[in-house]
């Protein structure tokens, strides 16, 4: 021990450092994956996938539906928790030359219909009432399971409605609409009765905008095939078959989703960019001012698909119980204390864009008071002016 | 007060009308008259364009490729018909049945109010056949009928070849929602009548029949077919049903659109289209097309078996392939493929036909003109017998209001005379009334049932008989006036006549309006002949200029002129003698038409037009 040079003291000191520093470093990489795993915070995936005309020549409407009830089921959403409603049979129309399938690319390439098809409301059942029922949960107690929408506050649902639409409703079957103000109100009772955590929310008709122009609820997302004003055009016809087999936006949809498997990373931002207007020739639209996360930040999975998080760690974890809270997802319901009116029940001057009525009196127009002196004028000529001191 | 009500309003207006009475007449006659002609003219068509949603455009694939199979059973077709003399009911009953159609056939006959010419026997008798392609997944709640006539000789031959052919490939999809019955009917008209009310279970003509055993469904369209050769350089089609009746513009457009998917050459009226739509010529050739439409609707014949149809609320056309001196020719597969596309797209019918114009005028294929477009036309013409109308009942009430201001009555005579005359009331009318309509009445009734008479006293046929009674008592009423005027009181009468007149021609604008709506073109015709002679006519003035104008314009010379009109459009002019004989041909087949099918072109003109004539010309030689 007496010719060596003495080792540099530092060094047990730095290694222990070091090691130090990576202990943390490892446990704080743990940390981090423990607290992305509870970025989102939905437990599971429900899907409420509707198709609302009916008749031959709107098969393209039940091959909409139909395809991203394929998607959705292949990334991983199960039949139990998927509410289809399908307002006719095409696949069994007597005029469908290939009885048993769906066809949504020409010549045939891309049967949706498949083989293990499970549609909840069928035919006469999908009706504005039944769909409210769904969403909201009032079903009478003999309804069976699979029509039933069990979500709960931990719930990120995917609502896909097509068929036909125009400024402020939805067409049910040829002999019924629903609104959007109607839907904007059960959307509301779905997140007071806690239904859901987070709603994304697709439609694929003409002027589709308008029906999520009402939503008022937090945590909604909306998506639509196109302006108020402008029509969603159907994609190509089938000379077999006879009829148009899809609606463009959602074929550039179903492509953009055939590519998604349950481990994308894909994000919102990207499904808002599918079918840009030089291919749909409309203007798909979205809304994410009612939704608190960053569309960047939200996954094509969250919602089309029915993700199990598993995480292999040899490491214990500390979970934070505050780990949530960085984010309110409750907004203060505090709003209750302030007194409550009855809303402008439907307030047409609002939905077609018109001033609004004044309610307070105000002196008649020029037009008006012309009728009246047009009246009085040929009043007096007829029975001259002897007859004025009759009157005042 | 009001307009009408003020003395002195109403008298500055009644001094309008009577002062620019004549002047607004003319005005009006010629603003109806051009106005119809320039319905041929661009700016009052449209462009055809498919209403129904559910049919959409042509989208279809046609895989019809049985063309030789079809010649193959024409000429089998025709050698059968040839044998049996007919119908070749027992082959055509199991060819069907091989091809695995249901068959049922359907004797029927009918006794003929008098033998024309071309059947020269009072009973007729025959059978239909059809077979019935039952849907093979839907109810049988719905059908579809594809008709062709059984003629003697050489004709419509291949249109039944085709029709076993189609069959046999309809037979071997699936995708048919609706049964389609495969009918092939003997004797034209009449066997497609006799079917049609055996289907229907009604009896509105008398014909008899074995009833219907097998049906299938409500008939939703129809199409007839006629095919007389192997190779067609065009397909014609014809739209007129039974009185005016015409089907849905949407099945029209439905046959124009296949014909130009599969580039067959399609016509009109037997005219081409034409692509220059500015030019005068062009104008021209749209206007004859309209003109031929419009003669050919006011016969109110069914221009094909498909007129029949359109009765029991059927849209049904008939589409006849034309071989002419053309070198581009189509074959049997061609033309199948336009029928299977047509009744592919007729399947995807999920109602009747319903959303485009019932009532329409066809100047080309291509562009059609609606019913709120042509009727000004004949709003126009009916102006001017109520402007006329009102001019008289002014005048009279004047003659009423004042019996010093002398225009009434000519003699100025003993006042005492004067107040007895200027009242004749309206008892005197009574008089030519009834007897006006009774001459109508024996024009209708006696014809037919004077014919053995007619037959034992004169070395005629009957169906000779029958016309000529019709012209003879036609011609008999002309001489009515000069001998019935002895029994009449208050002849010689300004009011007399005044009255008369007014009465005849508001009678002409009820009768000219009600038939307008069911038969716009058999209207116009007589408004565009009648009005304006009805509303000058008067016993003052030129009396033999007002009768020759007063014969020109009765219906029987509107008839003769309508046939050397249309012989002149359809290009085949004829000399005066043989338009003589196309119009007692035209006489005797509308009378036929009347106890056959229910037309009522015959009725209406023997027992309303004529006597509203009779009326006039008994105006005229009121003195």
């Amino acid at each position: 021990m007496a010719g060596a040079r003495p080792a540099p003291r530092w060094l047990p000191a730095a290694a222990a450092l070091l090691w130090a520093c990576c202990g943390s470093a490892a446990t704080d990489g743990i940390q981090d994956q423990a607290e992305q795993f509870f970025r989102s915070g939905h437990t599971n995936n429900w899907a409420v996938l509707v198709c609302t005309s009916r008749f031959w020549f709107n098969y393209r409407h039940v091959a909409n539906t139909l395809s991203v009830y394929r998607s959705v089921k292949r990334l991983g959403i199960p039949d139990s928790h998927i509410v289809l409603m399908l307002a006719d049979d095409m696949a069994c129309n007597p005029r469908n030359p290939k009885p048993a399938t769906v066809f949504s690319h020409k010549n045939m390439e891309l049967n949706v219909y498949g083989d293990d098809v499970e549609v909840d409301y069928r035919s006469y059942e999908v009706t504005v009432e039944n769909f409210l029922r769904v969403l909201t949960g009032r079903i009478p107690p003999s309804t069976p399971r699979s029509k039933r929408l069990l979500s709960d506050d931990r719930s990120n649902i995917l609502i896909y409605m097509t068929g036909h639409g125009g400024n402020g409703f939805l067409k049910f079957q040829d002999s019924e609409e629903i609104t959007n103000v109607e839907l904007a109100d059960a959307f509301e009772q779905m997140w007071q009765k806690r239904r859901y955590n987070e709603l994304l929310f697709i439609i694929d008709t003409c002027q589709g905008a308008s029906m999520y122009e009402r939503f008022y609820s937090p945590n909604i997302m909306a998506l639509a095939s196109s302006q108020v004003g402008e029509d969603s055009l159907s994609h190509q016809p089938d000379l077999g078959i006879g009829v148009h087999l899809m609606d463009r936006y959602t074929f550039y949809v179903l492509e953009f989703l055939e590519e998604i498997h349950p481990a994308s990373q894909t994000n919102m931002n990207d499904l808002f960019q599918v079918c840009p207007r030089s291919l749909c020739v409309s203007t798909p639209g979205h809304r994410t001012d009612l939704f608190h996360r960053d569309p960047q930040n939200v996954l094509i999975t969250d919602f089309f698909g029915s993700v199990r998080k598993v995480e292999i760690t040899t490491q214990t974890v500390a979970l934070d119980p505050n780990l949530v809270g960085l984010e309110t997802r409750v907004p203060n319901d505090e709003m209750a204390t302030e007194p409550l009116k009855y809303a402008e029940q439907l307030p047409v001057a609002q939905i077609i864009h018109q001033k609004p009525k004044q309610k307070d009196w105000h002196p008649p127009g020029g037009f008006i008071l012309g009728l009246w002196a047009l009246i009085i004028m040929v009043f007096f000529k007829t029975y001259g002016i002897k007859h004025m001191k009759y009157i005042f | 007060m009001g307009l009408l009500s003020d003395p002195y309003r109403r008298r500055a207006l009644s001094r309008l009308i009577l002062r620019l009475n004549t002047p607004l007449c003319i005005l009006s006659y010629l603003a109806g008259l051009g106005w119809f002609l320039g319905l041929a003219s661009l700016p009052f068509t449209l462009r055809s364009y498919m209403s129904e949603n559910a049919m959409g455009s042509t989208m279809v694939e046609e895989q019809f490729v049985f063309g030789e199979r079809a010649l193959s059973y024409a000429r089998e077709f025709a050698g059968h018909k040839k044998k049996v003399g007919g119908i070749p009911v027992a082959w055509l009953e199991k060819t069907m049945w091989n091809l695995g159609l249901e068959v049922y056939k359907q004797p029927f006959s009918r006794t003929l109010p008098f033998p024309d010419e071309m059947r020269e026997r009072y009973m007729v008798k025959g059978t239909n056949v059809y077979g019935i392609l039952r849907a093979p997944r839907a109810a049988s709640t719905e059908s579809l009928v594809l008709s062709v006539p059984c003629s003697t000789g050489q004709h419509n031959n291949q249109a039944v070849g085709l029709m076993l052919a189609l069959a046999s490939y309809f037979r071997g999809q699936i995708y048919w929602a609706k049964d389609i019955i495969f009918l092939v009917n003997e004797h034209d008209l009449i066997g497609m009548e006799a079917w049609l009310e055996a289907y229907h279970d009604v009896n509105v003509t008398e014909v008899l029949s074995s009833g219907m055993l097998g049906r299938a469904g409500a008939i939703q369209a129809a199409v007839s077919l006629e095919l007389s050769s192997d190779v067609i350089t065009s397909f014609d089609v014809a739209v007129e049903g039974l009185n005016g009746q015409l089907p849905n513009l949407d099945l029209v457009n439905l046959f124009y659109a296949f014909c130009q998917k599969n580039g067959l050459l399609c016509t009109i009226q037997g005219k081409l289209q034409r692509t220059d739509w500015d030019t005068l010529p062009a104008y021209v050739h749209s206007l004859q097309t309209l003109l031929l439409m419009v003669l050919k609707q006011g016969s109110g014949r069914p221009q094909g078996d498909h007129g029949l149809f359109l009765r029991y609320h059927i849209e049904a056309i008939t589409v006849r392939g034309i071989n002419s001196f053309r070198q581009y020719k189509y074959d049997m597969g061609t033309v199948g493929k336009t029928l299977e596309g047509m009744f592919r797209k007729l399947n995807n019918l999920l109602e009747r036909l319903h959303q485009s114009y019932f009532f329409y005028l066809l100047p080309s294929l291509a562009r059609f003109v609606s019913i709120g477009v042509y009727m000004p036309a004949f709003g126009f013409l009916i102006l001017i017998l109520v402007l006329k109308a009102l001019d008289l009942w002014m005048k009279l009430s004047k003659c009423d209001a004042g019996p010093e201001e002398q225009l009434c009555d000519g003699d100025q005579g003993a006042v005492h005379a004067a107040a007895e005359e200027s009242r004749p009331g309206l008892l005197t009318l009574v008089p030519p009334l009834l007897i006006c309509h009774a001459t109508g009445l024996t024009l209708y009734f006696l014809p037919v049932l004077g014919q053995h008479m007619a037959t034992q006293h004169f070395p005629v046929s009957e169906s000779e008989a029958v016309v000529l009674t019709v012209i003879a008592i036609y011609v008999a009423g002309l001489a009515l006036p000069h001998n019935t005027h002895r029994v009449l009181t208050g002849c010689g009468s300004e009011r007399g006549w005044m009255t008369l007149k007014l009465l005849s021609l508001l009678y002409l604008a009820m009768l000219l309006g009600c038939i307008a709506l069911i038969n716009f073109s058999l209207g116009f015709l007589l408004a565009v002949t009648m009005v304006p002679v009805a509303a000058i006519v008067q016993p003052k003035g030129p009396k033999y200029l007002y009768a020759v104008l007063l014969v020109l314009v009765t219906p029987a010379v509107t008839l003769l002129l309508s046939i050397v009109l249309y012989q002149e459009l359809i290009e085949y002019p004829v000399s005066a003698l043989e338009c003589w004989q196309l119009f007692l041909q035209a006489v005797s087949e509308g009378l036929l038409d009347h106890y056959l099918y229910g037309s009522i072109v015959f009725p209406f003109i023997a027992l309303f037009v004529y006597p509203c004539w009779l009326l006039l010309w008994n105006v005229l030689f009121w003195k």
